[in-house]
């Protein structure tokens, strides 16, 4: 093996973690969402959609850089998510599966199509100067906005984890999650902490599209893409298992810049979704999540 | 399963004996519509046998239409063999495809939401094999010649008409087979599985044989639908063949019409066909991108919210069947 062929694997696989620990912030929302209330979010790329125009808006109309537009998005998802959870979701928790999915892809329907009719069928993308700039780290090369993206999402990340695990609510949110009638009977509003839950989920993906938006281009197309690309990632990480997500971006991340530089573009995905098929079959409780009665 | 009272016969009848005159009766533009109508309300039926009966909810559908659609035009684009020989090859791929989805899930006890991702990832990975596979023109696409006024029914070529009494026929075949299959003992294990898979393993319903069964009649009739679709459209891409849409698009029918019930797949089809139809005359008025879908996204949640079990339950306490 060549010199050239490490450097640019490496270069590969460095520019993948970075990617993918934005993907596994985008998952993180998924999995909160599911671990808590065991409601698939089948409209999660259609929100991290909307995420990546908000903040593409932001920017466009009001010159508003991703910085200062990340916590509005992250603060209006919260609030969205969480009257959402109120009025749509809370009467489907205990529906059956096919409903669930059902209600949440006529609201992924109606978000990426929004989408559409708002901004157009053309893909979006903004200029920031910081997209020309690069670390360097011995021979490797990092474009500066795929680093500055990785770096927050995962302080992000760690937030979330100190939210799960400091605070009084967090701790509610796990108990609920653990034993939803032992909740009830020691006095937690279960609907409350629901409604936050999907509003934290919500506020990860939307936070998550604001990163996005500095390192590809948005179009209401890559809705469902992102969709499946998440279930994928917390699948293989392990549903409802926080670093399960962010290690299954990490890893879907790298796989999918290691296939573009080894095979065709096109035959990118194959790995990750062979990849969920093995998972599902042989640790359908993901790599990192704890096994349970399914 | 209710008994089918005379009233509703005759009703049946009547209905059949409509749609055995409507191409006389109906413009391009009407039957276009109606075949649509069929087209789900026939893959729909094939779909609720699995997810309907036993209860095992599958959104990688389009695996099994893209298949069958692949195989049969695929051997008349190469070979020139027609699709009445080729239907066999394309209902023998998806059931070979259905029964290592069917058994890797079952006999790996996945359920659920873990069993619908299981098929949608078998579907994607299709996919991408297929858009690589150069006997299927990768994604550049397959395409079937079109003759403008040949009618040749032994290689399904032909008009409107011609497609029209093919998937009539297939939707009423598909109606009776469900009848008779949810009469049966088959059926009543696949009830008994739904409800509660353990109780009836416990009381000795063969229930990984059940389940095979279900997912394999279910892939070989939506198989069918594949390859009509395929003559009828007269291409293919594999990046639509086994789209994700593709497959939810054929489990709307049976969910909005009436999950498990013998008239749901129907009742959802001309209801949501018609819907569409209308926004997307309406979209084109407005000629704004997206809107149509906008419309059909706020029609399917308001009818989840206030028909979660579906139309056709409500619709038939309605009329005063069952």
């Amino acid at each position: 093996m060549s010199q050239d062929f490490l450097l640019s694997l490496a270069q590969a696989v460095s520019k993948g973690l970075l990617t993918g620990m934005v993907y596994g912030l985008m998952a993180l929302g998924l999995s909160v969402i599911f671990g808590v209330m065991r409601v698939v979010n089948f409209a999660h790329g259609e929100m991290m959609v909307v995420g990546m125009y908000l903040a593409w808006m932001a920017f466009d109309a009001l010159q508003v850089p991703p910085t200062l537009s990340l916590p509005l998005v992250a603060v209006l998802f919260f609030v969205i998510g969480y009257l959402l959870q109120r009025t749509l979701i809370q009467p489907f928790i205990t529906r059956p599966e096919h409903q669930q999915f059902l209600l949440l892809l006529a609201v992924g329907t109606l978000l990426a199509n929004a989408c559409l009719a708002i901004a157009g069928p053309d893909s979006r993308t903004i200029m920031l100067d910081s997209q020309f700039d690069s670390y360097e780290l011995g021979p490797l090369v990092l474009d500066a906005v795929r680093v500055h993206a990785a770096v927050v999402a995962f302080a992000i990340a760690a937030l979330l984890w100190l939210f799960f695990t400091r605070t009084r609510t967090g701790k509610s949110i796990r108990a609920a999650a653990d034993n939803h009638m032992g909740a009830l009977v020691v006095g937690l509003d279960v609907r409350r902490l629901y409604a936050i839950t999907f509003g934290v989920g919500a506020a990860c993906v939307g936070a998550a599209g604001a990163l996005m938006i500095t390192i590809i281009p948005v179009t209401p197309f890559l809705a469902s893409e992102y969709t499946l690309l998440a279930f994928v990632i917390v699948i293989v990480g392990g549903l409802g298992s926080l670093s399960g997500a962010l290690l299954g971006g990490l890893l879907i991340g790298v796989s999918e810049a290691v296939a573009g530089l080894l095979l065709q573009p096109s035959l990118k995905s194959m790995f990750s979704f062979g990849l969920l098929i093995v998972v599902l079959l042989l640790r359908p409780q993901g790599l990192l999540g704890r096994k349970e009665a399914r | 399963m209710s008994r089918i009272t005379p009233r509703v016969m005759g009703g049946l009848a009547i209905l059949l004996a409509l749609l055995l005159v409507a191409p006389a009766l109906l413009g391009g533009y009407g039957l276009s519509v109606l075949i649509l109508v069929l087209y789900f309300a026939y893959v729909g039926q094939a779909w609720n046998i699995m997810m309907g009966f036993a209860g095992q909810l599958s959104l990688g559908h389009a695996l099994y239409a893209g298949l069958g659609g692949y195989m049969a035009a695929g051997l008349y684009f190469h070979y020139g063999i027609g699709p009445w020989a080729g239907m066999f090859v394309g209902v023998a791929a998806a059931v070979a495809a259905a029964a290592v989805v069917g058994y890797l899930g079952f006999r790996f006890s996945l359920a659920g939401v873990y069993f619908a991702l299981l098929t949608i990832a078998f579907a994607e990975f299709t996919r991408i094999g297929f858009d690589n596979w150069p006997w299927t023109g990768e994604s550049g696409g397959m395409f079937l010649r079109v003759e403008r006024g040949v009618t040749d029914v032994a290689n399904l070529r032909g008009g409107p008409v011609l497609f029209y009494y093919v998937i009539l026929f297939l939707a009423v075949a598909a109606f009776v087979l469900c009848r008779l299959l949810l009469e049966s003992r088959l059926g009543r294990y696949w009830l008994a599985i739904r409800e509660d898979a353990e109780a009836a393993q416990a009381v000795g319903v063969p229930v990984l044989k059940c389940k095979m069964l279900a997912v394999t009649i279910s892939a070989a009739l939506t198989a069918l639908a594949g390859v009509w679709n395929a003559f009828y459209y007269n291409n293919l891409f594999p990046e639509t063949a086994f789209a994700m849409g593709r497959s939810i698009e054929i489990t709307l029918a049976p969910i909005i019409g009436g999950l498990g019930t013998l008239f749901g797949p129907f009742v959802g089809a001309v209801v949501l066909t018609g819907l569409g139809e209308i926004f997307t005359a309406v979209g084109d008025k407005l000629d704004i991108p997206g809107i149509k879908q906008v419309f059909y996204g706020l029609a399917l949640l308001v009818i989840v919210m206030y028909r979660p079990a579906g139309i056709w339950p409500w619709l038939a306490a309605r009329l005063g069947i069952k």
